[in-house]
């Protein structure tokens, strides 16, 4: 194992987090914001309780849920996207580096900051509702779990990608409308019978049930089916990977 | 043991371009290798394989006894790159980024051998510096600090000096000479054959993806060198006199120069008898010179022959 070098790429990545705050952390974290001020004080106002819990509470944990996912895949997908890009991609390949390595690298570090941003965006959350947290452990898990997938999603559309728009269409056209119909500010119940059978087509709607389930024990698909979903996009993340650097697709020459 | 072994090499893009054919090589240590080759030739594709950033098609490639695929690891960490392009991350600093090379090939911090290879390349005094705001010439020495920055005994160097004006050049040219003496086996490509002429131990010529010939340079200099001898006439002639047919001599600068072309294989160049025959002749001649084709002419006759 070539410690050296994660460890590189790790700082490397880290180091462009903290060059870039504003964009990394602060934009995010403003953005959240106003997502509670425009749902929680607007329309919260007028939707009653959900099950038990109030609106307020109720959008928080898909909306660190929302920003997981957008931040993971861009951090990871810039992260390789960029030295492809400006062609420093010639050190990562001529480095004595397994592809376990790379990914662990990049992925680590761009899952290290969304899960940062994450935590961040919880803390903004207490600010403005009451929270309470019922399963911590369960909370950290899928935390975890979710930034590392999505971070592996993110890095394997960085590799796909070979101009700007390919890097944006994806994470725009696909994440976010999943995200938003996933789940993440109503709770499925709420559709017509249609369109709950419809929404279980949505891998983030098993994402943002389990999350919220750790947090308020509220979950609209049993919690063991989130994790299992979960765990096999995770899987199916880590085989493209491996594929890619089996074949050197778009990477190699 | 050679310390990088080419047997049967060759590279098929998916377009159906054969970048390189069947290409046999061995590099010895310690030794300065120049590759030459026109442009597109596949010099860069050559390289770009050994160090594991293309693929190849056929063949196999030890790199210290190591093969290239199934143990990268040993073949890479010997090697140092620096690419033909200026790949550089902008925004980072010079003492960043060679330091990031450096852990990226699985080596300990060591500031104090970055520090020597920054001072070595004059970069010192910016290491501090964002590597944006760098000339062109020395993001070159960033590139080439990036590459010593492990400490590889193998350094390729594609297009070194492409754009780098003529003192820094020879700047580098001092690096690389320092690097072969600490015994740091060096593969340049370049397109100044004056370079190779003055750098390298052996050449490797290269054209449409095939190895022409790979000859050490003195060899290579002698078996294909031609020598012309010019004598400066005391009194312009109209016209080379019958009986100095058999020397193939040439007139030039208005019949005040007589050049005479031979070969420096032969083991008579035919000299004295020309003197004789120019004495019986009555022709005098206040100067002489003889020069010898340079290793440009040479590859410009290789590669015009190939094609």
């Amino acid at each position: 194992m070539n410690i050296h070098a994660i460890k590189a790429i790790y700082k490397f990545e880290m180091s462009r987090t903290w060059r870039t705050l504003l964009q990394s952390i602060v934009s995010p974290v403003i953005s959240t914001s106003l997502y509670f001020v425009v749902f929680g004080a607007a329309i919260g106002s007028r939707i009653t309780e959900i099950e038990g819990v109030s609106y307020g509470t109720f959008i928080v944990p898909g909306l660190i849920m929302l920003s997981l996912l957008t931040q993971s895949i861009a951090n990871a997908s810039f992260g390789i996207y960029f030295p492809k890009f400006v062609g420093t991609i010639y050190e990562i390949l001529s480095a004595p580096i397994s592809p376990l390595e790379i990914v662990i690298g990049y992925v680590g570090a761009a899952a290290t900051k969304s899960i940062i941003l994450g935590l961040i965006i919880l803390a903004t959350a207490g600010l403005f509702v009451p929270l309470k947290i019922a399963h911590p452990f369960w909370m950290i898990g899928f935390l975890v779990l979710t930034a590392v997938t999505f971070s592996l999603f993110g890095f394997i559309i960085g590799v796909w990608a070979d101009n700007f728009e390919k890097l944006q269409v994806i994470p725009l056209l696909i994440v976010t409308p999943l995200t938003f119909l996933g789940g993440s500010f109503y709770s499925i119940n709420m559709l017509p019978p249609v369109w709950q059978t419809i929404t279980l087509f949505n891998p983030v709607v098993y994402l943002v049930s389990g999350f919220r389930w750790s947090f308020s024990e509220i979950a609209d698909v049993p919690v063991g089916v989130s994790f299992g979903m979960t765990l096999l996009f995770l899987a199916l993340c880590l085989i493209a990977v491996l594929w890619i650097f089996k074949t050197g697709y778009r990477l190699k020459k | 043991m050679p310390i990088i072994s080419i047997k049967n090499l060759s590279k098929v893009y998916p377009s159906g371009l054969r970048a390189l054919n069947n290409v046999n090589l061995d590099i010895e240590s310690g030794e300065i290798f120049a590759l030459l080759g026109p442009n597109g030739a596949g010099k860069t594709t050559l390289i770009s394989i050994i160090c594991g950033i293309a693929t190849r098609s056929e063949g196999s490639v030890m790199v210290g006894g190591h093969d290239i695929d199934s143990d990268y690891r040993a073949a890479r960490s010997l090697i140092g790159l620096v690419p033909q392009e200026l790949h550089t991350d902008a925004f980072e600093t010079v003492w960043a980024t060679v330091s990031f090379s450096r852990g990226l090939f699985g080596k300990r911090k060591n500031p104090a051998h970055i520090e020597k290879v920054l001072r070595d390349l004059s970069l010192w005094d910016k290491k501090d510096s964002q590597i944006v705001t760098l000339s062109g010439g020395m993001k070159r020495r960033v590139m080439i600090a990036k590459a010593l920055s492990h400490e590889p005994k193998i350094l390729f160097l594609d297009e070194p000096t492409a754009g780098v004006d003529v003192e820094l050049r020879k700047g580098m040219w001092d690096v690389v000479r320092e690097l072969r003496a600490s015994g740091v086996t060096i593969i340049l490509t370049t397109h100044y054959i004056e370079e190779a002429e003055e750098m390298a131990d052996r050449v490797g010529v290269i054209a449409n993806g095939e190895l022409i010939l790979t000859e050490h340079k003195a060899a290579l200099m002698q078996k294909l060198g031609k020598k012309q001898l010019t004598l400066h006439l005391q009194k312009p002639l109209d016209a080379i006199p019958a009986q100095l047919d058999a020397h193939h001599l040439e007139l030039k600068a208005d019949g005040r120069d007589l050049v005479y072309t031979y070969d420096t294989r032969g083991e008579r160049t035919g000299i004295t008898a020309l003197m004789n025959d120019l004495n019986a002749a009555g022709i005098r001649f206040k100067d002489l010179n003889t020069s010898q084709s340079s290793l440009e002419e040479i590859f410009v006759s290789l590669v015009h022959r190939e094609v």
